[in-house]
């Protein structure tokens, strides 16, 4: 097991700090394409520990979805590679387990919530038979048992008529109980770590704020570590304890919730927050990130926002600026972070 | 006051519900948009806000005359548009554009960028006559900040954002004086959604254009537009200026949305108050009586379920809004704390 870590120097070879459930360390992954090789994850270090919510935070194509893939162990291969890098659940690199290991960790140890519920669910089966199958298979259970906890479980996540809804297939329901479905399904086996993929994009935003709330529930009772995967500054400032910003392929700033909106450390981060319009305030003209976000195959050497970015210097261009730790709550990959940290 | 370039009086469309394959019979009625009366005054934004399903985007096109409605007096400067024929229908189309939702599936991908901003001047050639039309679609693209010699590029070759730049240079070809805008910065990414939106502002002071902004997302609303009405379940809840319907909303719907909205501010947490609706929007099949909103309020009585509240200012309104219980509540947004 590799103990050089540049983004936490807490961290030690000595042993695992406590608490830390899961743990993404350098972790490189490359779709090889018959256009070229595109480099999807470039040394993505993440943990979550039990309890905790951690919001990943980027646009499309930054790779977020892809981290979560690769913990899965659901990313498409080919085209996707694993090149590098470690997944630890509770100390053991999943990179290296058989399937079968793998398998055991899916469901009790790490679940996932997908994003569109409608694709996600087969249309043919009943949403009772699609939650049951986990315990059929996992726990051996027989078909009625089953679908009797199945129905347990829609109950906790709030179906009503759960003992009749059951036995009904994924078109009867809307879309936020299609996603209340999923996320039965995802608490069957009642995991240690939750990922949840942009669990509400889908979702109107009176339905969103319904399926947020219950989450946080959930995870409070289960003591559950949760990995929220989004795009919507606005949930992650709601829920998340702390927050890692992806972009093109590396987390550029990790922060607590509170710290990285007071005073973001990344000028990508900075970007962000000051393009949203905000439901407070009418505002004027908004601040935008000039240009693109890059092409994968085509990654800009150096730091890979200084296309966009209006603090860039020559350096930029040349050095990939490390993850550094700047304080024990916040980690920042920018050259002038310090700058950034120590601003009025 | 302004002149009302648009004057939409009770618009109504309904989808017939079929059964049977030979015999078709008709056994319901889905009522998308049910009496929607606004107007849209020469240079404004008139945001439509809604959750999916509330009959937003029928409202689009029935507007631009995609679809006959099932009863509506639409005025444009004074000319009923569902009346008109011909050359006179053809000349309306000039004036009344759309800019669509997803940039991926509105362009051809088989046409060059120069086709399809171009293409309008096919039919309109008094726009634009043939010798000049490329340097006309160089212009457009020049104005909506894409470079010019991209004109023989087909749209797969360009991002999201920039192939909604290329929506919008359409939609401007003919020199409009109305957009109606379907959720079109929905499919963008956070960044790139800010181009977009500073982009539409730019276009409407330099052409004195008017728009519909169609849009789920309320803070991106709130950023366009002059007046904004609520849409539920195919009536409008709510309509004001963009000042009435955000500080001092009065339709239980309007407050339970706005309290919803997620704020970047993580230090609201504690001091907000959300008001969870419960279930889920009825069918449009199946409306509930009398206020549609009852089934989901807090507020509702027996009246509500006998009598459709009109859409009228009310004592405790400033401006027209569809409850028979309409008053002021604090919507607590962000750090200043407010009474729940």
């Amino acid at each position: 097991m590799s103990d050089v870590m540049v983004a936490d120097p807490q961290y030690s070879a000595s042993g695992r700090p406590a608490g830390r459930l899961l743990e993404v360390e350098d972790l490189h992954v490359e779709f090889r394409t018959r256009d070229g090789v595109a480099r999807v994850i470039n040394g993505v270090t993440y943990h979550v520990n039990a309890g905790e919510t951690l919001a990943v935070l980027g646009e499309s194509g930054s790779g977020k979805s892809v981290t979560a893939q690769t913990i899965m162990g659901i990313l498409d291969t080919p085209p996707g590679f694993v090149t590098k890098g470690q997944i630890r659940f509770h100390g053991d690199d999943m990179l290296q387990m058989s399937a079968d290991q793998r398998r055991k960790i899916r469901g009790n140890g790490i679940a996932m919530v997908f994003q569109d519920s409608l694709s996600a669910l087969n249309p043919v089966f009943t949403v009772g038979f699609q939650i049951g199958e986990q315990f059929r298979i996992r726990l051996g259970m027989s078909r009625k048992d089953a679908k009797r906890k199945a129905a347990d479980l829609l109950d906790q996540v709030k179906i009503p008529n759960a003992r009749q809804r059951v036995n009904e297939f994924p078109h009867q329901f809307s879309g936020g109980m299609r996603q209340r479905v999923m996320i039965a399904m995802s608490l069957a086996l009642d995991p240690e770590v939750l990922i949840a993929d942009e669990p509400t994009t889908a979702l109107d935003v009176t339905v969103q704020a319904q399926i947020m709330d219950l989450l946080a529930d959930l995870q409070r009772e289960r003591q559950m570590g949760l990995i929220l995967i989004t795009h919507d500054l606005g949930v992650v400032a709601d829920v998340a304890d702390r927050i890692a910003v992806m972009y093109a392929g590396r987390i550029v700033e990790e922060a607590n919730v509170h710290e990285l909106y007071a005073k973001p450390a990344h000028p990508y981060t900075i970007g962000l927050l000051e393009s949203i319009p905000r439901i407070d305030e009418k505002g004027q003209e908004l601040r935008t990130i000039k240009g693109l976000p890059p092409n994968l195959m085509r990654i800009p050497s150096g730091c890979p926002f200084h296309p966009r970015c209006p603090m860039a210097q020559p350096v930029c261009s040349e050095k990939v600026p490390p993850l550094l730790q700047l304080s024990p709550s916040r980690a920042s990959a920018c050259h002038f972070a310090e700058e950034l940290v120590n601003r009025a | 006051m302004p002149e009302a370039i648009l004057e939409v009086k009770e618009l109504v469309k309904h989808y017939p519900v079929t059964q049977g394959i030979v015999f078709k019979k008709t056994i319901g009625q889905v009522k998308a948009v049910d009496g929607v009366s606004l107007e849209l005054i020469e240079g404004e934004t008139l945001g439509v806000v809604g959750e999916s399903g509330c009959g937003k985007s029928t409202l689009a096109r029935v507007l631009m005359n995609l679809e006959k409605p099932t009863a509506a007096t639409v005025l444009y400067r004074g000319e009923d548009i569902y009346k008109m024929q011909g050359g006179a229908m053809r000349r309306l189309r000039r004036q009344i554009q759309l800019v669509m939702q997803d940039p991926y599936t509105s362009l051809n991908p088989r046409m060059t960028v120069g086709d399809l901003i171009g293409e309008p001047f096919e039919i309109h050639t008094e726009v634009a006559p043939k010798g000049s039309r490329r340097q006309k679609v160089q212009e457009l693209l020049e104005v909506v900040g894409l470079s010019p010699e991209h004109i023989n590029r087909y749209p797969h070759q360009f991002s999201g954002g920039q192939r909604q730049r290329i929506g919008i240079a359409r939609a401007l070809a003919l020199r409009p004086e109305i957009i109606v805008c379907d959720e079109p910065v929905s499919a963008l990414d956070v960044s790139i959604q800010a181009q977009v939106m500073n982009l539409l502002e730019k276009l409407q002071n330099e052409f004195g254009l008017s728009y519909i902004f169609i849009a789920h997302d309320l803070s991106v609303v709130r950023h366009l537009s002059d007046r904004v009405a609520v849409m539920y379940l195919g009536k409008i809840a709510e309509i004001g200026t963009e000042d009435e319907i955000y500080e001092r909303p009065t339709h239980p719907y309007t407050q339970a949305l706005l309290s919803a909205v997620p704020v970047p501010d993580p230090t609201s947490r504690d001091t907000k108050t959300i008001i969870r609706l419960t279930g889920d929007v009825p069918s449009p099949a199946n409306p509930p009586s009398g206020c549609r909103f009852r089934t989901r309020c807090w507020k509702a009585q027996d009246i509500c379920a006998k009598e459709v509240p009109a859409l009228v200012e009310r004592p405790g309104s400033d401006h027209p809004s569809a409850c028979h219980f309409a008053e002021k509540r604090e919507i607590v947004v962000t750090h200043e704390a407010g009474v729940a």
